[in-house]
């Protein structure tokens, strides 16, 4: 139990997508113009990360890897189908992706249409497929394990966008030099913010 | 006086000539000399003295004890190091002006030309704001700091931590510390370990002290991590009754740390002045102690190594607890503005600085951590404490109308 907790926190902070690998950039810097859609896409995020990483881990320990058939047969021992990891992985996720646009669509269509295209392609996320390959990566012992580090990556993610969505709604009426309004200061905000997670790092748990 | 004013009046360059840095300089120098003329002709308005610049004064004045004192213990703790702790007053106070006013002008003068620089590109009058950022940074600096490191922590802070948010009052994070953080993590040797507290530069005739060490109380603590209960009775027993990190010698700060972080007696004689002025906000400091002195409980109720078995009331005094509580985490811009939203920011705050402080032996300095870390996260506060402000009275509203 103590291990799950760890895990969970630690991918929250010591080892958050955005500020510790910068990864699912391209969403993060596009959707956080306020809060409500970045709450929103940071909500899809934790539900996709959430089902996707355990769904994975299952795929990657019972079929993909090698002597993972084993289950079925011994005669599968050297069977090894890692080769196919990504594009399976991708496959799920992209399933995933599909189901959480059709319930936003159906329960919050005003968030639909803020969100737009960037609901869609939570799919090529690479924060998404970063977990599912950090899963495979970091070898975690049980799908308990897989599942608190996928929704950890999830709340980081979603705690990252937060925090940088409030931060523009207050600066939005300051006098930014002209040639870094919109992106460019959000980028420099990005790196500040990335400063101050470094508190965090090489935190042992 | 007048003479004085005279003389500034008859220097004012005029506004559309041929250098526009000069009015802006001429201004920022009139307006920090005298107080603006003009004043509010109709309508009702609060008739009060006090401005950014009165209040970033007021600010300034309360640092100066700690200042002086961070300039006396430079001295002292140099002297202590020689092995010479019966060194005379005014010998450790010449030898801490000549370490520490360097820093102190260094950061004034490199911050002030880059805000002169900008104000000029941008056509604006001289913006107060550097003036406490150009006291805090020598006071968080350890005094064997490079000048050269300070001067580009310090345009670091005013260019990417200020002004290209649009100046004062519109930073996201506080300046002062954006600089500490900069040099900690582009020059981490210059900014921790055993050898830059304290100063041990020595004369012909002078050697170190057999024995001496330089590390702070954080430090000799953070040696204590990974290792069971009990085994380093000898970092434990200097912060015993006796030791050199006793309660009473944290309180009153003769131990070596950074300039004008070591002595919770200055500092709150600073805080008094912050708070009856009413510019230092009551709520964050004081949540920001409990929530120091609540995790440090929590510790002490599950300590499994030396570290986190001191008490929470120590745990408080040393390191730049006190000072980031007092003149960092109160800074009004980049801390949580609403009223609810400073409770729970200086409670995270305090709590996550004794916490990285103790789980993050790399970095026992977590406080500066700590409130970059809440800085970041105080419009996220502002915003849901201001979201549920408008529920509750859209339910009030309702109720009446129904």
């Amino acid at each position: 139990m103590q291990d799950l907790v760890n895990i969970f926190v630690k991918s929250i902070f010591v080892d958050n997508m955005i500020f510790a690998y910068f990864l699912g950039m391209c969403s993060y810097l596009a959707v956080s113009k306020t809060v409500n859609t970045g709450v929103g896409l940071g909500a899809a995020v934790i539900f996709v990360l959430g089902i996707t990483v355990p769904i994975n881990y299952l795929l990657e320990n019972y079929v993909l890897k090698e002597g993972a058939l084993t289950w079925i047969s011994d005669d599968f021992a050297s069977v090894d189908l890692s080769f196919l990891s990504f594009i399976m992985f991708i496959a799920v996720i992209a399933s995933m992706v599909q189901l959480v646009e059709m319930i936003v669509e159906k329960f919050a269509p005003a968030l639909y249409g803020a969100l737009g295209i960037f609901l869609p392609l939570i799919a090529v996320n690479c924060s998404i497929l970063g977990g599912s390959l950090f899963m495979q990566e970091r070898q975690y012992a049980s799908i308990a394990e897989a599942t608190s580090f996928g929704l950890g990556s999830g709340v980081g993610w979603f705690l990252a966008i937060v925090a940088i969505a409030a931060i523009r709604e207050k600066i939005r009426y300051s006098d930014v030099p002209a040639p870094l309004r919109g992106l460019g200061i959000t980028f420099i905000i990005t790196g500040l913010m990335g400063i101050a997670f470094m508190s965090f790092m090489g935190i042992e748990l | 006086m007048k003479a004085l004013e005279n003389f500034m009046r008859k220097m004012e360059p005029k506004k559309d000539g041929k250098l526009p840095l000069a009015h802006t300089i001429w201004d920022g120098t009139y307006t920090f000399l005298f107080t603006p003329a003009q004043t509010t002709k109709k309508g009702v308005h609060i008739r009060d003295g006090v401005d950014l610049k009165r209040t970033m004064f007021t600010v300034v004045i309360a640092l100066i004890p700690a200042l002086l004192f961070g300039i006396w213990n430079t001295g002292h703790q140099h002297y202590i190091a020689l092995g010479m702790d019966s060194a005379p007053f005014w010998d450790k106070i010449l030898f801490g002006a000549i370490k520490v006013l360097p820093l102190v002008i260094v950061s004034y003068a490199v911050g002030l030309g880059v805000e002169f620089l900008f104000a000029a590109s941008k056509g604006h009058p001289i913006q107060e704001g550097f003036l406490v950022s150009g006291m805090l940074i020598p006071l968080c600096m350890p005094v064997e700091v490079p000048l050269w490191m300070v001067a580009v922590a310090t345009i670091f802070a005013v260019v990417i931590g200020k002004e290209v948010f649009g100046g004062t009052g519109m930073n996201i994070l506080n300046p002062a510390l954006t600089a500490r953080a900069f040099l900690f993590f582009a020059y981490p040797t210059k900014m921790s370990g055993d050898k830059v507290w304290v100063s041990t530069s020595t004369e012909a005739g002078q050697s170190v002290a057999d024995g001496f060490t330089g590390a702070t109380a954080l430090g000799d603590l953070a040696t204590t991590v990974g290792q069971p209960m009990g085994q380093n009775a000898e970092v434990v027993s200097k912060f015993g009754a006796d030791g050199t990190y006793s309660l009473f010698n944290a309180f009153m700060g003769w131990i070596p740390g950074s300039v004008g972080e070591t002595s919770a007696l200055a500092i709150l004689i600073g805080a008094a002045i912050l708070l009856i002025t009413g510019i230092g906000s009551w709520k964050i400091m004081f949540s920001f102690l409990v929530g120091g002195l609540v995790m440090g409980g929590i510790f002490n109720a599950f300590a499994v190594n030396d570290f986190m078995e001191l008490n929470p009331l120590h745990h408080v005094l040393i390191g730049g607890f006190m000072f980031g509580m007092v003149f960092m985490a109160t800074d009004p811009v980049s801390a949580a503005q609403t009223s609810m939203g400073k409770w729970i920011y200086g409670f995270l705050g305090g709590l996550f600085a004794i916490m990285i402080r103790v789980f993050n032996p790399a970095y026992p300095e977590g406080v500066m951590l700590a409130i970059l870390f809440m800085n970041v996260m105080a419009p996220m506060i502002d915003h849901y404490v201001v979201q549920s402000n408008i529920k509750k009275r859209q339910k009030r509203a309702q109720v009446v109308a129904a």
